[in-house]
């Protein structure tokens, strides 16, 4: 009998031991806090005309088709700018999960360019916080256009210029995102003494969702060069219109006061103002190939 | 008297090797949708999940984030559109096995068993009851299960345009490699 209630008590104990803790508990304790980043602050890669801090994530490439017509206010006979467009035709691709690297040619003045974009900061909450995403981004455009002056002796230096960005941007709400975009752009030929080879822009982009697949976009850029010491009437770039997603594509419809579909030229180069109605209709048509899994 | 002190003993042990705890970090779950148009397939190789010998329980979560697509543009989708994995981050499971004791846990061997519990999806709570099978191995237990699941029970919208291209089922594999959880 006396072998028998210590056995007896231990059988007590090994039982309530166990049927005790609640399994949820055991689980959230094993459970370690993860890094939540913060996904599709935008849509696209670009907020309208300029970058957003989206990248194209690895192995995946963005084949883009953009237009812009001509101006609205040409009337009835231009058929409202539509007789006209020009065109970028772009092709993107993610290298790494920071990297992602883009070649295009513009109808604008004949343009190749090409561009990186880094990732370095990703907002983020739980585990580690980080209120901002911030990227980098440089690129570099080099016109094609005859030279308009063949008597002088013409560098292929000076069909170059390179526009560097830093991108900041904050998905504030679900359905609300801001970026901020300073900018700075080297032209290495301007048209005349006065202009200047460097330009300094803020840039300032944000969108709203309106559905889950739909949303208003806007982006201006702001030159901070004094305006008299160019040659020709420049104007900031005003952008607003929609993002509409699809399965894999995003169309992204908008009006915009400038022509051109790069850093370079819609920053120092837009020469239409939407007081007076120089307003294009253009859009952006981007599709995902996976190309690497 | 001395067989009932052998019976006690044996007892004991049985209950001090079976009313035990086992857990797993690394569990998988996955998904898989078929249409004419395309296959979809996501993994999650990260779910967390205690099972209770003694009682059958068993509770299993996973964080929407952590499933992965081979299409980055399919995995930005389900967290944004359909998951919104921001407002509800994680998916439970708390349930129980109906048959306990039809399964000897301290012998190995294979044992079909039907779990039934509340399986809550994009704040969405549901009853489901699905079969599954138990392995005892050595200094471990696997369980596996397949099951179909329906995304508009858990108030998941497929818009129009996509309809076709996402199953009407989703077909759903766990598979959990379970170790005991070490007492302190």
């Amino acid at each position: 009998m006396r072998r028998i209630i210590p056995l007896l008590f231990s059988l007590l104990i090994s039982v309530s031991i166990f049927a005790q803790d609640d399994l949820m508990d055991l689980l959230n304790e094993n459970t370690k806090p993860e890094i939540n980043y913060a996904t599709a602050t935008f849509k696209s890669t670009r907020v309208m005309n300029g970058h957003s801090i989206e990248r194209m994530p690895p192995g995946q490439l963005d084949v883009r088709i953009s237009h812009r017509f001509g101006r609205v206010n040409s009337g009835a006979y231009e058929f409202f700018g539509l007789d006209q467009s020009s065109i970028r035709l772009g092709l993107e691709y993610g290298i790494f999960n920071w990297l992602m690297v883009g070649l295009g040619r513009s109808s604008y003045e004949k343009t190749f360019d090409g561009f990186a974009k880094f990732t370095i900061l990703r907002q983020s909450s739980g585990a580690r916080v980080m209120p901002v995403s911030v990227s980098l981004f440089s690129s570099i455009a080099i016109t094609s256009v005859k030279w308009s002056d063949t008597s002088r002796t013409n560098y292929f230096s000076s069909r170059l210029s390179y526009v560097h960005q830093i991108l900041i941007a904050r998905k504030i709400s679900q359905s609300f995102s801001l970026q901020l975009t300073p900018t700075f752009v080297h032209r290495n030929m301007v048209a005349t003494e006065i202009d200047p080879n460097d330009l300094f822009a803020f840039g300032a982009g944000g969108r709203m969702k309106l559905t889950k697949r739909i949303s208003l976009n806007a982006e201006y850029f702001y030159l901070v060069n004094p305006r008299q010491y160019m040659s020709q009437q420049v104007y900031n770039p005003l952008s607003a219109g929609v993002d509409i997603e699809t399965g894999g594509h995003v169309f992204q419809l908008f009006f915009t006061n400038s022509l051109a579909m790069i850093e370079k030229g819609f920053i120092g180069e837009t020469t239409g103002s939407w007081l007076k109605g120089d307003i294009h209709f253009g859009f952006n048509i981007s599709r995902v190939f996976t190309l690497k899994k | 008297m001395k067989r009932l002190s052998v019976i006690l003993l044996l007892l004991n042990l049985v209950v001090a090797t079976s009313a035990q705890k086992y857990m797993t970090k690394n569990g998988y779950v996955g998904f898989f949708s078929h249409t004419a148009i395309e296959d979809i397939k996501a993994d999650n190789n990260q779910a967390v999940s205690v099972f209770d010998t003694a009682s059958g329980e068993m509770v299993l979560q996973v964080l929407i984030k952590s499933f992965h697509f081979e299409k980055a543009l399919m995995e930005e989708h389900f967290n944004e559109n359909y998951m919104e994995s921001d407002k509800f981050p994680k998916s439970v499971f708390k349930g129980k096995i109906t048959n306990p004791a039809s399964v000897d846990f301290s012998k190995p061997g294979k044992y079909d068993v039907t779990v039934e519990g509340d399986l809550n999806i994009h704040d969405v709570t549901k009853k489901i009851s699905v079969r599954g099978t138990i392995e005892v191995i050595k200094g471990g237990i696997n369980a596996t299960s397949k099951f179909n699941i329906v995304p508009e029970d858990y108030k998941i919208t497929i818009p129009g345009v996509v309809r076709d291209n996402i199953a009407k089922n989703l077909e759903v594999t766990v598979s959990l490699k379970y170790s005991p959880v070490e007492n302190k």
